[in-house]
């Protein structure tokens, strides 16, 4: 991953103060921090400017930062990805704002056939730096098109990178290390999450960020490497492989059933930490991949085919898929949609063959 | 030596960047006097069958008929009988009267979303009334008022509001996402724009068929940003497809003001001139001058004279959405100072100085309609509201993904069916 600015010294984690953070507030201050590094980088998107986005995650950043660095632009994923294209070749380093991942289709011409392909097709003269910051996922009743996650969209392609954060302890700095790549990264940021840790149990009051420990967010500058898994938990008994809000439903559904799984938190997509899921597996013999999206051709399909493929000998039971079901969003039934904690529940009895 | 080319980069300050502002923040008080309005009646009404470039000057200029004075003025006058006059009142109010009801239904949870047209409604009722039932409509999510108008019962807009086991869209769409084929209403989409191209599309078929049936779309003028409405103005300016584009000019796009989409520079309408379509510019706020200007339009399109874009020049009154709180980002200033008036007012007192109506009539009929809505929601709710359990059977989330059911479909209805079973165990 190379880092083409900073000549700082990142802060020792370990020694900066820190605060709790919500996930909003945590890429409001990476995007703050890089602002202030780096005169590049540039935040735009369909109400970020003047309003702060609609999910506030760009809050006051126009007002401190100004408005050629901060902007509202016009209607038009197309435009604004393509602009970020140009930019990019002038040498900016553009962090634009998708409102919903379910907008993003019309800027998919400029993401896979240019953004993800300048590097290759000039040889390395031109590149793509370019962040594309978007919400996604369900669990809001936003109907079908606010809720959709379509990561295995952006993996499928050759040249981009996607990340997924699952913490604000995460979301900072993956979103840090993200803006310094150079080359163009997808970031879905799982809005269920944004305020609290949602783990599925959605008839249940919801809890904010505050008290939880990966809400505990250093200040200033550090980044978490992109292609680089987190150990949620260690166990013995099965690995999971989840990311952004599914982390979470996984870990409430082991604790409650008292399962010793290891969790890793993917964070990143592509590249894929894959030494990370091969020592789990080894270990575990079992392996579950969980995401919200819909199944087939969905990213965990891509997991299963890995973990066939480079941990045949140590599996002793076959790969196990909780995901969406492959059709819309529906609003109504969302709860009946989400890959929830019956349908986790089920599929690790089924893994430790219970 | 240096090149030609580059002394043109001599003696020339620095480039900057302009990014448009609007007039007016919270607080500010709030002056439109640069909003040219011009007079009612004083703008000509080229034939319908002229060329697009005759219209050139309308799409700068504001078509208006109803008067200070309340009276209808000048040769866009649509004359019409004061049954109909009344009826559009009717339907407008109507539409005011669900908006408040559904709005205060969600802010007290029976639903998760809602967006109301409060100031806009000529814009789709004055719309409508000039074409004809069956006329295509390809509408974006701020066009209740073309469902009210053409007769849509409100029980059905409110069960699939509430999601509830009577919404014919089965629970799937967002609230007001509504589909109604029988109303010739497309099916609206969240993602915006997208319906621009498909009026298209069914005004070819239309043509390709000998029909005599047209196609009109809406959208917002922050959408106009979206390719797809560049997309669809190139291929109705190629076939001369009889579609009507309108574009609801109600200045925000949320917190973006109209600058963000191009007003800056020029108007929405104008947009016409390069593609060579016909264009005008009419007060949205005036209910004649819209069913004047859609009625010209209509009669364009259905005698072969190709489409038109009309943009209405009107005022987004309350919030985008249930979600969105416009004190953040505008003047609460704006609304009152609005140059061009309330649409429902102003065809109220058309019609009080025609002597065609009485405020005690509209007090009566505004009482009958906010009684009409609250039966049709009493009604509504035996069928559920959101979350609470009265939805479609589980196994439709799975139908109409394909016509028919696939084995991995049919595989994940089962599962969703175990689930609910270990759920509420019964
Ligand atoms: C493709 C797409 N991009 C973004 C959005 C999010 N969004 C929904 S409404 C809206 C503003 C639209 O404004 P305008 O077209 O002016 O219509 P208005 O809401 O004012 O009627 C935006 C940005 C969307 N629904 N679809």
């Amino acid at each position: 991953m190379a880092s083409v600015i900073g000549d700082e010294e990142p802060v020792s984690l370990s020694e900066a103060p820190v605060r709790s953070l919500n996930m909003i507030e945590a890429i409001n201050d990476a995007l703050d921090i890089m602002l202030e590094r780096d005169p590049d980088v540039i935040v735009m998107g369909e109400d970020v400017g003047y309003f702060g986005g609609v999910f506030r995650a760009t809050a006051h950043l126009q007002e401190k930062h100004g408005k050629t660095r901060v902007f509202d632009t016009p209607i038009s994923e197309c435009g604004i990805i393509g602009v970020a294209v140009g930019m990019g070749a002038y040498g900016l380093r553009p962090v634009p704002e998708i409102q919903f991942a379910d907008y993003i289709y019309p800027g998919l011409d400029q993401l896979i056939s240019e953004a993800a392909r300048l590097r290759y097709r000039s040889a390395g003269e031109f590149i793509a730096p370019m962040t594309v910051r978007s919400p996604f996922g369900g669990g809001i009743f936003g109907g079908q098109t606010h809720s959709q996650s379509p990561e295995a969209i952006f993996t499928h392609v050759s040249g981009l990178k996607t990340v997924v954060p699952s913490t604000p302890h995460d979301a900072k700095g993956l979103l840090i290390a993200a803006i310094e790549d150079n080359d163009p990264v997808i970031f879905f940021e799982p809005k269920r999450i944004y305020n609290g840790p949602f783990d599925g149990y959605y008839d249940k009051p919801t809890k904010p960020w505050k008290d939880h420990p990966d809400a505990k967010v250093p200040e200033g500058y550090y980044s978490i490497p992109l292609g680089k898994a987190r150990v949620v938990r260690e166990g013995q008994a099965l690995t999971v492989l989840a990311y952004g809000t599914m982390v979470h439903v996984a870990e409430a559904v082991c604790r409650e059933k008292g399962v010793d799984a290891e969790i890793l938190d993917l964070r990143t997509l592509v590249p894929l930490d894959i030494e990370a899921v091969e020592k789990s597996v080894e270990k575990t013999g079992r392996c579950l991949v969980i995401h919200e999206a819909t199944r087939t051709s969905g990213f965990g399909a891509e997991l299963a085919a890995l973990v066939q493929e480079r941990c045949f000998y140590h599996l002793e039971a076959p790969v196990e898929r909780v995901t969406g079901f492959d059709t819309p969003y529906p609003h109504s039934l969302e709860w009946a949609y989400f890959p929830g904690p019956i349908r986790t529940g089920e599929a690790i009895d089924k893994l430790l063959g219970a | 030596m240096a090149r030609e080319g580059e002394r043109g980069r001599y003696n020339r300050p620095r480039l900057s960047l302009h990014v448009p502002e609007p007039q007016f923040r919270p607080g500010d008080t709030v002056d439109f006097s640069n909003i040219p309005v011009s007079e009612a009646g004083a703008q000509a009404r080229p034939d319908e069958a002229c060329q697009p470039i005759e219209t050139t000057a309308l799409c700068y200029d504001l078509v208006r008929v109803l008067g200070d004075d309340h009276r209808a003025h000048g040769p866009w006058d649509p004359r019409l009988a004061p049954d109909e006059l009344r009826q559009m009142l009717r339907d407008m109010a109507l539409v005011r009267a669900f908006d408040e009801r559904m709005y205060r239904g969600q802010r007290q949870g029976k639903t998760s979303f809602y967006m109301k047209c409060t100031g806009e409604e000529a814009t789709s009722v004055a719309a409508v009334h000039a074409l004809a039932s069956d006329d295509m409509v390809f509408p974006s999510y701020r066009q209740q008022g073309i469902l009210i108008a053409r007769g849509y019962p409100l029980i059905e807009m409110i069960n699939q509001i509430y999601s509830n086991r009577g919404d014919k869209l089965k629970g799937r769409q967002l609230p007001i996402m509504y589909s109604s084929r029988a109303h010739s209403f497309f099916t609206i989409s969240g993602n915006l724009a997208t319906q621009v191209p498909q009026a298209v599309g069914w005004a070819m078929a239309s043509a390709i068929r000998h029909d005599s049936r047209i196609a009109a779309t809406w959208l917002g003028e922050g959408s106009t940003a979206e390719g797809d409405f560049h997309s669809g103005m190139t291929f109705a300016a190629v076939y001369n497809a009889p579609v009507i584009f309108n574009v609801v000019n109600n200045q925000w796009a949320i917190s973006s003001f109209s600058g963000f989409a191009g007003s800056e520079r020029t108007t929405f309408a104008a947009r016409a001139i390069g593609y060579g379509i016909a264009g005008l510019r009419v007060d949205g706020n005036d209910p004649l001058a819209v069913y004047a200007a859609v009625r010209w339009a209509a009669d364009r399109a259905r005698s072969n004279n190709g489409p038109t874009l009309i943009e209405h020049f009107t005022y987004r009154a309350e919030g985008h959405s249930t979600s969105d709180d416009p004190s953040a980002y505008r003047s609460a200033r704006e609304r009152e100072e609005w140059p061009l008036g309330d649409p429902i007012m102003r065809l109220k007192q058309h019609l009080i100085a025609i002597g065609e109506w009485s405020d005690e009539q509209h007090r009566e009929m505004d009482l009958a309609l906010a009684e009409e809505v609250k039966a049709a929601t009493k009604e509504a709710e035996k069928n559920g509201i959101l979350g609470h359990g009265m939805h479609h059977p589980f196994h439709t989330m799975f139908e109409d993904v394909f016509e028919e059911l696939p084995w991995h479909l049919e595989e994940q209805a089962d599962q969703a069916i175990r689930e609910r079973q270990i759920k509420w165990p019964q």
